[in-house]
């Protein structure tokens, strides 16, 4: 009888504790939730976006042929909202007959390079980037969930390796900002906790969509360290490490940013 | 004739200026003035308050009321100039990780130990030997 009511009160117990492990586990922030109330607002609202301008552009840009093969992506894909949806959450990625991870944006240029035969567009390119926002968006809400394998995986770790090192001559590393200082004021603006949840973002400061090595390079200058140029594979590597420490959180793509 | 070995001296004199002095630290103080001059607490003041060239208000607060942008990611610097002797501030100033290998704060006057340096700041210290004394003699004047 004891026996059996303390082996109930253990289960009851655990079961509490395994709730209370589950709804405190996850901690982790959006930069969403590190800005205002009037920026959350506007990311919400579909018509004050300014992010959704640049996804129906894309949506334009998708149904629109190109190059020698004079192929639109829609001819190949579909409708987006079903061949796109959930693709955002899973890339840099490693795609069919390639041999390293490429970004989302590196993926829809080797589309335009194999299959429309067209020119690669150039990085921060406005139509490369709508291409992107309206890509993702078929993704908003959807958990990030980044694929595994030996090639994926090296590249994630040296991706790792370049957060945690201290580079530039402020001698400062991600990690130091994003993880040890997360939620404290630099010169008054809160540290958020680097997610790439929202990406490309429409960032106030920028005026413009914006990709997220545009905003890697930022932090990267502000500590006064040599940014690599917009195609190395550095990105893509800290872009992977950056999804895993953001594995399941949902993705916001076209986000708002101060 | 009696000019020439004077301009001599004088070149000899700007030339090793233009070095990085290599300061001399005594327990955790560096005693003497980088420049063997006194610093300017004004132009030190202005040096802190600046997001570009002191950089301090990124992670301090401090008594400059005017910037109302200012950090939470170290102490506020408010009472400085009581809680160390100016030697213990210089020190702090050029190169904190003598006192704390894994400090967050940059070594201001130093050059060695970094990576991937952008290439406008490559080999260069983030203030000068000027600039240190400067903010040093401002950060001596903050008693409370
Ligand atoms: C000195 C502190 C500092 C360092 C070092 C730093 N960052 Fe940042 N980072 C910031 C701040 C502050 C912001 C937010 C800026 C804003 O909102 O204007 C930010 C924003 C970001 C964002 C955008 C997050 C979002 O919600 O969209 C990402 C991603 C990011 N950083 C990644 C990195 C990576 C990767 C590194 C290293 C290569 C790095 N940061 C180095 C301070 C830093
Ligand atoms: C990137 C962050 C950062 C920057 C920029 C920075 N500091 Fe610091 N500073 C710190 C931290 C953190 C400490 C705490 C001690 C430690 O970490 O060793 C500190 C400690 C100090 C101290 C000793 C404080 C005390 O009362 O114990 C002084 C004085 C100081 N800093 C002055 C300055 C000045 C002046 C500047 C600009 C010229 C500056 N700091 C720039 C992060 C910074």
């Amino acid at each position: 009888m004891t026996a059996r009511l303390l082996a109930f009160g253990l289960a009851l117990v655990f079961a509490a504790s395994y709730a209370a492990a589950q709804a405190g586990a996850d901690k982790r922030r959006s930069g969403y939730q590190d800005m205002g109330e009037a920026l959350q607002k506007m990311q919400d609202d579909d018509t004050a976006n300014p992010g959704m301008l640049f996804v129906q552009l894309g949506g334009q840009l998708w149904a629109k042929p190109a190059g020698a093969e004079n192929k639109s992506c829609a001819d190949c894909h579909g409708v987006a909202a079903d061949s796109m949806k959930g693709v955002a959450t899973r890339y840099p990625a490693i795609p069919q007959g390639a041999d390293r991870p490429v970004d989302l944006e590196g993926r829809i240029n080797m589309c335009r390079t194999e299959n429309q035969k067209a020119e690669r567009l150039p990085p921060e390119n406005r139509d490369l980037l709508s291409l992107e926002a309206y890509v993702a968006h078929q993704s908003r809400g959807m958990p990030i969930a980044p694929p595994y394998g030996p090639v994926v995986d090296a590249f994630r770790a040296q991706g790792e390796g370049i957060y945690r090192r201290r580079q530039g001559q402020l001698n400062l590393s991600c990690a130091i900002c994003h993880d040890d200082n997360a939620g404290k004021k630099l010169a008054g603006i809160v540290i958020p906790e680097a997610h790439p949840t929202g990406y490309p973002i429409y960032r106030l400061e920028w005026q413009a969509l914006g990709s997220l090595k545009r905003r890697l390079r930022n932090c990267l200058v502000g500590i006064r360290a040599e940014a690599w140029s917009l195609d190395a594979p550095e990105y893509v590597a800290l872009e992977l490490y950056l999804m895993e420490r953001a594995k399941g959180m949902k993705l916001e793509t076209p986000a708002v940013r101060p | 004739m009696r000019i020439l070995p004077v301009l001599a001296l004088l070149l000899g004199a700007q030339a090793a200026a233009a070095q990085p002095v290599t300061p001399q630290i005594v327990d955790d103080a560096i005693p003497t003035s980088l420049t063997g001059r006194p610093g300017d607490a004004a132009r030190g003041r202005a040096i802190v308050a600046s997001r570009s060239t002191g950089l301090c208000l990124l992670c301090h607060s401090g008594p400059i009321a005017e910037e109302r942008f200012q950090g939470d990611l170290a102490p506020s610097l408010a009472g400085a100039g009581s809680r160390w002797s100016e030697g213990q501030l210089r020190l702090r100033i050029v190169d904190g990780t003598r006192l704390n290998a894994d400090t967050i704060m940059p070594a201001y006057y130093r050059t060695g130990g970094l990576q991937r340096v952008a290439r406008a700041f490559d080999g260069k210290t983030i203030l000068s030997a000027e600039q240190v004394e400067d903010v040093v003699a401002y950060l001596v004047t903050l008693k409370d």
